[in-house]
């Protein structure tokens, strides 16, 4: 079970990955202070607005770090260079999904080459440019996707999550 | 848009929520779950006092937490009349699955029947009859009167051959202990039965003849066994997916060296490495990827053998091993026959060459090698694969290590079940872990893997014969007049079904239009017209299942049954491993477990037989007064099965998702009931004097009939199986979004080469059509496909892959599913639902 229990710490690490980033990322939102904040319209439970970046910051291609709704809960930003499923901006390429496997809580990593998040605990693959969809594993959903907004300044904010979180009972804590 | 459900939250299971035992439905492994259940007007809170995992819910879980339950393992469903949440999620505790849930097991709680969150409502609540020209709903005892009567009337007319059922023969949902017993009691104790089939095969037979026939049942290890041995080799199957967590909570930590301790521990005297694998298979499957990631290239085989040469594989593999002095002459000396043919031996041996059942006889090691002697030239050649792979092969199965004798598990499965010459192949296999005294022992064991759970008890079959009757031919011939059918659907699960649906809907449709002759309500005149249509070669079918089906379609009368959870439910898994799943919810309207409704038609029919007078043969129903499934149980496991005296439902709860392994040999001081963890420890086989037997397997080409000609005629190999995401649940999952999303047509796994010369895109729907029918498929392009060998999805109900498997069998007929060719031509471009979907390989692809 060595590579178990690793994979479990690597997940945790991963985690706690997620606290610093997203340390960075409310300061960034503290300095908003007074900027309209997009909120997510009536849903079961109110999503935090967030600012994850300036379209500026993405390249095509390459995983942009964030995290949402809160610190411990790692995802990342892709541009992907031409319009996919729930796509924003200009170019309506811009996607964001948690990188938590929903199967059992694994972090994924991003495979540039055919685009997809894989997950080393279980073979699960999702296809980033096809609303998360699961190629193939055990997960019992697709891949959780953000709702994204772009505004006039280019800022990137998410304002919900299309499925339940791993780890969590609610994607608010609290 | 990828299917997502768009929930939020969900609700939090109290500390005081009940808790149930329970097993997946669907495959062979039985994972144990864990249900819970607590009044829909309440929660728990996500303080650690208020929740029943007693945790701080309000913080983010870690990976492979206890305290996480997806969406699809949540609902809300009646228990006792009363609305319930329902949580069905992995028992972490439960030796099988260690926590782990597959993407099947993991969806029972959304795979429920609920009207309030409109999951299953597909569901049968209600005995349906064909009345004015569509079916509608009456009650049981309409039902089982219409049924008793015409069942009866066939048979006083036509003798029980005139009765032709289909049944499951298996455990998990759709059969079980209890229900095999009931149907059992009812076709083969009150009635001798011989036109009956199972559930995928067109006969009443054993899938695994030669194993038992040699005297080694089929699940004869422990999964504990695929942990500890030094080479594992996996025949015809794709573990990863269709025994996805054996696979994961077992074959895995052997590859990646994570039970070298328990190894040392458990079998201290000899050397130990992380395990190997060899897989026989002629596609590259998920399984091999996997095994590849985690053992690394250099510890994986991958033989990737012309299709339907097998047995030239294990022959070659038993000459070489022979020839180099590593069989284990002490097991072959004691266990089995022996070296020298003994005369006059026993029992049947059809496939011997020039055998025929009169004529029996069991050589001796000698003989067999003699026979079946293949070079590894020969092997490579015919096969396909490097000689130096055969001879990779067999040094990682019995070169000794340090002197020892080497620990090797044999897992087969349909590859080489529903494949060429299944009764000599399976033969050549079980040779091979023979003469390396592989059975009964650790890290050893000769296996089918597996599809259901199994669950038999029925009184003897022995009447049906051998070979069984050959139950579509002699529908499709216009035997029979009355068809009962329970938990089966032909329509997408039997081969060649082009022609067999073609013949049950003429048949049926005859009965149909008769019916609609009559008013319903005079039942002598309906009974009457029912039987002058049976005269003209009409068929009156009756369907018992739990949901609507394809064949349902052409049938007269519907039977709702309950599934497992609805009912309590006992079966067992590929190691044996005997569990109950207890009933946590009501089942849909006056839906009723199987045993039960053959209990009540065999009432039904014992009252209509004493109508008529006919007090010997109304005597032979009696004994079916049951009213629980706890009363089928016990008549039928408790007191036919063997060590059934020991196990009784309250024995099992207590026992929990570990039950024990069957047979019951006892009961320990604390009242749990002591099992059998590997049959054959003590080198008793089962044959009359205990001794395994060898067999003669000697190659002869496709031996099914029109096989050789389909190949030469059609330049498609039409390979076919499972799939991850559906896996014995299509019969849930035909209206489950999140599977039709990603399969709304069966894939055909395709070589891109192969596509652009028939000028194919991705996602395109092609005819896949020969001599046998025609079906459709959606194309799925594979780079790591052969050239002009296509896999396509099995038992889809979008595309029947039966349609295109023509009707020859072996002599015990055995369909052979796998070794089908075809031609492929484009139909349409890919239609809107599956220009949505990916794709991309299914291979997982490392950072």
């Amino acid at each position: 079970m060595k590579r178990c229990r690793l994979m479990v710490e690597v997940g945790r690490r991963q985690f706690l990955r997620g606290t610093a980033v997203t340390a960075a990322g409310a300061a960034a939102v503290a300095t908003m202070a007074g900027a309209a904040k997009p909120t997510r319209a009536a849903g079961a439970i109110a999503y935090p607005g967030k600012k994850l970046a300036n379209i500026r910051d993405l390249q095509v291609n390459v995983p942009f770090d964030v995290a949402y709704p809160d610190d411990d809960a790692p995802g990342v930003l892709l541009k992907m260079g031409h319009a996919v499923d729930g796509g924003v901006g200009p170019d309506g390429d811009i996607v964001g999904f948690s990188t938590i496997c929903p199967h059992k809580g694994f972090p994924l990593h991003y495979v540039a080459e055919d685009r997809t998040f894989n997950c080393p605990g279980h073979y699960s693959r999702f296809d980033a440019e096809k609303g998360g969809l699961q190629i193939w594993g055990q997960a019992t959903m697709n891949l959780p996707q953000y709702e994204l907004h772009v505004d006039e300044n280019g800022d990137i904010w998410a304002t919900g999550v299309d499925e339940l979180l791993y780890g969590r009972l609610s994607n608010v804590l609290g | 848009m990828a299917y997502k459900r768009n929930v939020d939250r969900l609700p939090i299971i109290p500390p005081d929520a009940k808790e149930h035992v329970a097993m997946c439905h669907f495959c062979i492994v039985g994972c144990g779950y864990k249900v819970y259940t607590w009044d829909a007007n309440r929660e728990g809170g996500t303080a650690p006092s208020e929740n029943i995992f007693g945790v701080d819910l309000s913080k983010q879980q870690p990976a492979d937490s206890p305290a996480w339950y997806a969406p699809s393992m949540y609902n809300i469903v009646k228990q006792n009349g009363r609305d319930v949440h329902i949580v069905i999620k992995p028992d972490p505790d439960c030796v099988v699955n260690k926590g782990l849930g597959s993407i099947r097991g993991a969806r029972l709680g959304e795979l429920s029947y609920s009207t309030i969150t409109g999951t299953q409502t597909k569901r049968l609540t209600d005995p349906m009859v064909w009345r004015y020209g569509q079916m509608q709903p009456t009650s049981w005892d309409d039902a089982l009167d219409l049924v008793a009567r015409v069942t009866v009337r066939v048979i006083k007319e036509y003798g029980e051959d005139g009765l032709f059922v289909s049944a499951f023969d298996h455990g998990g949902a759709g059969g079980g202990y209890e229900n095999t017993w009931g149907t059992g009691k009812l076709y083969f104790g009150a009635m001798k039965v011989r036109n009956i089939r199972i559930h995928n095969r067109p006969a009443y037979n054993s899938e695994v003849h030669a194993s038992r026939d040699m005297g080694v049942g089929e699940l004869n290890n422990a999964y504990e066994d695929a942990e500890l041995a030094d080479t594992i080799v996996a025949i015809g199957t794709n573990a990863l997916e269709t025994q996805t967590n054996y696979f994961l909570a077992h074959w895995v930590p052997n590859l990646r060296g994570e039970t070298l301790e328990k190894k040392k521990q458990l079998l201290p005297d000899e050397p130990h490495e992380p395990g190997r694998i060899i897989i026989v298979d002629p596609r590259r499957t998920v399984t091999v990827n996997a095994c590849e990631v985690e053992a690394g290239k250099d510890r994986v085989l991958h033989l990737a053998i012309n299709s339907g040469t097998d047995l030239v594989l294990f022959n070659a593999l038993l000459t070489y091993i022979a020839d180099k002095g590593w069989i284990d002459r002490e097991f072959i000396e004691k266990y089995t026959v022996g070296f020298e043919t003994p005369p006059g031996e026993a029992p049947m041996f059809p496939a011997r060459p020039g055998g025929t059942f009169d004529e029996p006889r069991w050589p001796g090691f000698n003989e067999v090698l003699a026979a079946n002697r293949t070079s590894i030239e020969e092997a490579a050649q015919i096969c396909g694969v490097p000689a130096e792979d055969i001879v990779k092969a067999a040094h990682w199965i019995a070169e000794p290590k340090g002197g020892k004798r080497r620990r090797t598990m044999f897992g087969y499965e349909k590859g080489v079940i529903w494949g060429n010459d299944n009764y000599r192949t399976i033969g050549s296999i079980v040779n091979l872990a023979l003469a390396t005294g592989n059975i009964g022992r650790e890290g050893g064991g000769c296996v089918r893997l597996g599809g259901h759970q199994e669950g038999y008890v029925r009184p003897s079959d022995a009447h049906v014969g051998r070979p069984a009757p050959y139950v579509d031919q002699l529908l499709i011939s216009g035997k029979g007049g009355v068809h009962h059918i329970w938990g089966c659907d032909h329509y997408k699960t039997t081969l060649n079904a082009h022609e067999f649906k073609r013949v049950y809907k003429r048949r049926t449709d005859m009965v149909k239009d008769a019916m609609n002759s009559v008013p319903y309500g005079d039942r002598e005149a309906m009974v009457d017209a029912i039987m002058a249509a049976i005269r003209m070669g009409g068929l009156f079918a009756v369907d018992v299942d739990i949901v609507p089906t394809k064949i349902g379609q052409h049938c007269h009368v519907w039977l709702p049954a309950a599934t497992q959870g609805e009912m309590n439910l006992t079966s067992m898994n590929g190691e044996r491993r005997m569990r109950i799943t207890q009933r946590y919810m009501d089942p849909p309207g006056q839906a009723m477990p199987d045993c039960l409704i053959a209990a009540r038609l065999a009432n039904h029919m014992e009252r209509v037989l004493r109508e008529m007078g006919d007090h010997e043969y109304a005597d032979r129903f009696k004994g079916f007064d049951w009213k629980t499934e706890e009363d089928a149980f016990m008549d039928g496991y408790h007191k036919h099965a063997h060590g059934g005296e020991f196990v009784t439902y309250e024995r099992l709860i207590a026992m929990g998702t570990n039950g024990f392994q069957e047979p019951a040999q006892g009961i320990d001081a604390n009242g749990r009931i002591i099992g059998t963890p590997r049959l054959y420890a003590d080198g008793r086989f089962s044959t009359p004097d205990g001794k395994a037997r060898f067999m003669i397997t000697q190659w002869r080409g496709l031996q099914a009939p029109g096989k050789e000609e389909q190949k030469r005629r059609y330049r498609f190999l039409i390979n076919n199986g499972r799939a991850n995401a559906v896996w014995q649940s299509w019969y849930y999952d035909v209206d489950n979004r999140l599977v039709m999303d990603r399969w709304p047509y069966p894939f055909l796994e395709m070589n891109p080469e192969d596509m652009k010369e028939l000028g194919l895109q991705a996602g395109d729907i092609v005819e896949v059509y020969n001599d046998a029918g025609a079906t459709q498929a959606m194309v799925y392009p594979t780079p790591t496909a052969k050239r002009n060998e296509t896999f396509m999805l099995f038992a889809a109900p979008r595309g029947v892959m039966g349609n295109v498997v023509n009707d020859g069998v072996n002599e015990l007929v055995i369909p052979n599913y796998k070794q089908t060719w075809a031609n492929i031509r484009k139909i349409a471009d890919a239609p809107a639902d599956v220009r949505r979907i990916s794709f991309k390989s299914k291979e997982y692809r490392s950072a």
